[in-house]
């Protein structure tokens, strides 16, 4: 077997060739096989920010037990925003990139600009817009059409924050989805449909199966990016960790170890996402 | 007897290459019929028109009485009309019998247990049932490209064609995949075959085709047409060709 590094930014990509391979699966699995597929020492990095947040608020509980205690609730609130908007980004992302590698014309041009203005304004402004703008503008409509439940409508924050995160990201990962099927053979597709199969079965059984190997990575840092980004809820309150940090410190004044935490957080969670990504990367491994 | 494949005046141009000029063909049930020709001569362009991987401009393809134009029912006659590949084109995420059973089961919706029945018996056929369960980046050329026509095979088609079968194989492999497309003729399969194999279409083809510019320039007995061709062009490229 070739020596491999566990390092992450150099897992080889070693999926699209499936000519020149041709290196034998052995008969047993070895235990060094085993540890270069599922072993990842990058989990110690995980373990030591865990260890220094459990060690700061093991030894110095005030105020550092105080802020965790705090702001548990903005954790749990930070976390299903971002894992409820990508499920949601990773669905429409998918109908947007089928849209934009489509033939059909005008569902190309819409897919296209929504990608383009998605892109094109910073994910802040977004938010600004979901949450003060739009339902201003709805209750405008309600007035001027007499519609009740329109006139009086107040935006659910977190609702309005789930909306502006997935329509920015949506168009972020869309892209990554298209560079992923066009990274697919064009051979591929034409084998799948000389078998008989249609568009949509050959998408779902031969081209995203494998495509998805391809985007994993970008997706993975997609998500990271994500759940850093959701700090900016905090501005259309939504009381997430960040939102939190910023109540504590308002109320006791102590900067330093309130962003030391809550950064450390933000550090422990994101860190732990990129070693599962890591992970569901080498389960899902083409074995050569 | 109606052809099975009635081909009737095919244009095709890519841009401003026009690479079908006006090709007629009849193709007989249980017919072998190899096209030769220069590369760029529309030979592939021809074949992928059969089952449509490539839409014509003008003309009329009638594949065993289904005409292709009508969008309906192409799924329904490429189901009829296997494919092999010169690159192969096994799916890379599925071992060698996942590739067979896969359209089987989506598109002639087998059961798991008939799939699995057909694809082990076409494996064996084409010689590698061994191989089952091994990815096609751990099989040599040959042996993927077996697959792939087991794979096309398990369609049970009516007509088999062949895009450059060899070309992509180290000259040890091509006689394995040769004997597996013999044993088809010797099944009494139609096939068409872009190949310069001229040792196949010998043994095998009851007809040979020199396709040119995107035209047919001679049709005749392999024998004939490798021995004693009638145009200019046929002899100058077969010059070429047998070295």
């Amino acid at each position: 077997m070739p020596i491999k590094f566990d390092l992450w930014w150099s897992k080889p990509m070693n999926m699209q060739d499936p000519i020149k391979t041709s290196v034998k699966e052995p008969a047993f699995v070895l235990p060094n096989a085993w540890r270069e597929r599922y072993f990842d020492p990058w989990w110690g990095l995980v373990a030591a920010v865990a260890t220094l947040i459990v060690l700061l608020v093991v030894t110095r509980p005030n105020p550092f037990l105080r802020i965790l205690v705090y702001a548990r609730d903005g954790i749990w609130v930070t976390i299903s925003v971002t894992v409820t908007a990508f499920l949601l980004i990773l669905i429409i992302g998918l109908i947007v990139a089928l849209g934009r590698l489509s033939r059909i014309k005008i569902l190309y041009g819409v897919m296209t600009i929504y990608v383009e203005v998605a892109r094109g304004i910073p994910l802040l402004v977004q938010l600004l817009f979901w949450y003060f703008a739009l339902p201003t503008v709805i209750q405008s409509i309600g007035a001027a059409l007499n519609i009740a439940a329109f006139r009086n409508y107040l935006a659910n924050p977190v609702l309005m924050a789930v909306l502006g995160l997935t329509f920015c990201y949506a168009a972020y990962i869309s892209e990554v989805y298209r560079a992923g099927i066009q990274s697919i053979s064009k051979g591929q597709m034409e084998a799948a449909r000389s078998l008989g199969m249609n568009y949509f079965q050959s998408m779902r059984y031969i081209i995203l199966p494998q495509a998805v190997r391809v985007v994993l990575p970008p997706v993975g840092n997609d998500f990271i990016s994500l759940l850093k980004d959701s700090s900016l809820v905090s501005v259309v309150a939504v009381a997430d960790l960040t939102r939190r940090g910023r109540e504590f410190m308002a109320a006791n004044f102590i900067p330093v170890e309130t962003w030391v935490m809550v950064a450390l957080i933000y550090l422990v969670m994101t860190l732990f996402s990129g070693r599962v990504v890591n992970w569901i990367e080498r389960k899902t491994r083409l074995e050569h | 007897m109606k052809p099975i494949i009635h081909i009737e005046n095919v244009h095709k141009c890519f841009g401003n290459v026009h690479a079908l000029r006006g090709v007629s063909l009849d193709v007989e049930r249980g017919e072998v019929v190899v096209i030769i020709g220069p590369s760029g001569s529309g030979k592939s362009t021809l074949l992928r028109c059969i089952n449509r991987l490539e839409v014509f401009d003008e003309g009329m393809i009638v594949v065993d009485d289904i005409p292709l134009d009508s969008a309906e029912n192409i799924n329904a006659v490429r189901a009829e009309v296997g494919m092999v590949f010169q690159q192969f084109n096994l799916f890379p995420h599925l071992t060698a019998l996942g590739n067979v059973m896969l359209a089987q089961r989506v598109v002639r919706k087998r059961t798991r247990q008939e799939a699995e029945e057909i694809g082990l018996d076409l494996l064996r056929k084409v010689g590698i049932p061994e191989k089952a369960h091994c990815y096609p980046g751990q099989l040599s050329g040959g042996q993927q490209q077996r697959v792939a026509i087991a794979r096309a095979l398990a369609m049970n088609p009516k007509i088999m064609l062949f895009d450059e079968p060899t070309s992509a194989l180290d000259p040890e492999m091509i006689q394995e995949v040769l004997d597996v497309m013999l044993q088809l003729v010797r099944d009494g399969m139609t096939m068409v075959v872009v190949s310069h194999e001229m040792g196949f279409a010998r043994a095998a083809a009851n007809r040979a085709i020199l396709m040119d510019e995107g035209l047919i320039v001679e049709e005749a007995p392999p024998q004939i047409l490798f021995t004693n061709p009638k145009y200019e062009r046929t002899k100058a490229f077969l010059s070429k060709v047998l070295h």
